[in-house]
């Protein structure tokens, strides 16, 4: 396939980490933001391939992972109701609530649907009149629009059985909060180039100035990694700290103005709590005022509910960097895809579930 | 579910603005994709789609000077 084939190729691959081989001089921490990349890495041992100065700590960007806990069971609660279907991105069935998941839910008869697209949910609504539809919207920036984008329509189209269960999160301020904690140990960052084509990435200008870190849109094949990691090292040696963007060929400095337009239509900043993390100022977006008939929230009067996260699971911190899964007691044995304790067990963009699918399985 | 993936856009079906879609093929498999983020999209150019929305054209030109550069790192000595 045209622009993927070509970023897999191996004989590339080697010169870039002899390249990378030759460049380094010193230990250095870099951060892969986005899960996606954590898949990469791990699927194609980028890991192992690298010199030894150069640790890879793989950051919180899996929206499936830090989907909190209470949204979970509120997912539940809606989803345990004879009167309503509820649609979902199908990695959110699995996620284990404080009790059960959806996946046992929709076992026990109710009518949970996995779907591709918000615009999916909007049809079901359509077709379903008598029913209430509700669409488990989780994501990042990548994804907001598209959602924001069904409640518009079906705002436009008059719908009055059709809600978002919303548990959106913004990259930058998780990574802001990641960078300010004290116990910080990431050098360099490779910026999640899926979340900056819609939104660009001025926000990192800012980022890179303020922490004196570098940073590198990067991309998601094992080449735009690698490349990625080339870049952020070049950097690191010279004591550059500027944001440059690998991944060029579908990232533009200013974003998707349009996608971005819709998005801030429907959706605004509002703090948002982190599975494993907490609390995080302004990281996340709630459906604005104007359009709250559309908040599954507040029809289904569940905006107090709130839960305390088991202590058992680790993920908050395997997602700021600071263990890796397999310093988890549990990881492996207690917990594994088939039986997750754990939100990062879960996706398979999670980086316990990329640990376990592509280490355990080759130290078996 | 970030996932988003490269595909050619083969046929623009018309629709009101916000709800443009476009047959778009991902390595032959063709899907339905809204194009209402990227107005300018052509048949014959790739897009990265994401939950069934077009979220930016690929630009050719930067694809292949991000080839010239690898290229050029694996020269360099
Ligand atoms: S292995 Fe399981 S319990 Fe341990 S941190 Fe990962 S998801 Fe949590």
């Amino acid at each position: 396939m045209k622009f993927l084939d070509e970023y897999r190729d191996s004989e590339k691959a080697k010169k870039l980490i002899e390249a990378i081989h030759r460049r380094v001089s010193k230990n250095w921490n870099i951060m892969e933001i986005c899960g996606g990349q954590t898949h990469s890495i791990l699927k194609y041992g980028i890991d192992e391939l690298l010199p030894k100065e150069i640790n890879l700590i793989h950051g919180p960007g899996c929206p499936v992972c830090v989907t909190p806990i209470e949204k979970i069971d509120k997912a539940i609660e809606i989803a345990s109701n004879q009167n309503v279907i509820f649609c979902s991105y199908g990695d959110m069935l699995r996620v284990p609530g404080s009790h059960t998941d959806l996946l046992k839910i929709k076992a026990q008869g109710f009518d949970v649907r996995i779907v591709y697209s918000p615009v999916d949910a909007v049809n079901i609504a359509k077709k379903n009149p008598e029913k209430e539809i509700v669409f488990f919207a989780v994501g990042f920036e990548t994804t907001a629009p598209p959602n924001a984008l069904a409640i518009f329509m079906a705002h436009q189209q008059g719908l009055i059985n059709f809600t978002e269960l919303v548990s959106h999160v913004c990259v930058p301020p998780a990574i802001k909060a990641i960078l300010d904690s004290i116990n910080n140990r990431v050098q360099g960052l490779l910026a999640a180039g899926h979340v900056c084509t819609v939104m660009g990435f001025k926000e990192y200008e800012d980022i890179a100035k303020r922490y004196k870190i570098p940073v590198v849109v990067t991309g998601f094949e094992p080449l735009d990694i690698l490349q990625g990691i080339y870049m952020c090292i070049l950097q690191l040696e010279n004591d550059i700290n500027i944001v440059e963007n690998q991944y060029s060929r579908a990232v533009k400095r200013e974003g998707n103005v349009k996608a971005r337009e819709i998005m801030n239509e429907v959706f605004e900043i509002c703090d948002r709590k982190w599975r494993g993390i907490g609390e995080i100022k302004d990281s996340g977006f709630k459906i604005k005022v104007k359009y709250e008939e559309y908040d599954a929230e507040i029809k289904f009067g569940l905006e107090d509910y709130s839960i305390e996260e088991s202590k058992e699971c680790k993920s908050g911190l395997i997602l700021q960097g600071l263990i890796k899964p397999v310093d988890c007691s549990v990881f492996g044995n207690k917990c594994t895809p088939e039986h997750p304790l754990g939100a990062t067990m879960v996706s398979s963009e999670g980086a316990c579930s990329a640990y376990y699918l592509y280490k355990e399985k080759k130290l078996q | 579910m970030c996932l988003a993936v490269p595909g050619k856009i083969l046929e623009i079906i018309e629709g009101e603005e916000l709800l443009k879609i476009a047959k778009v093929s991902f390595g032959g498999a063709v899907k339905v994709i809204n194009i209402s983020f990227v107005p300018d999209a052509k048949i014959g150019d790739y897009v990265i789609a994401h939950v069934g929305f077009a979220l930016n054209i690929i630009d050719e030109e930067e694809a292949q000077k991000t080839m010239d550069y690898l290229r050029q790192i694996g020269d360099i000595k």
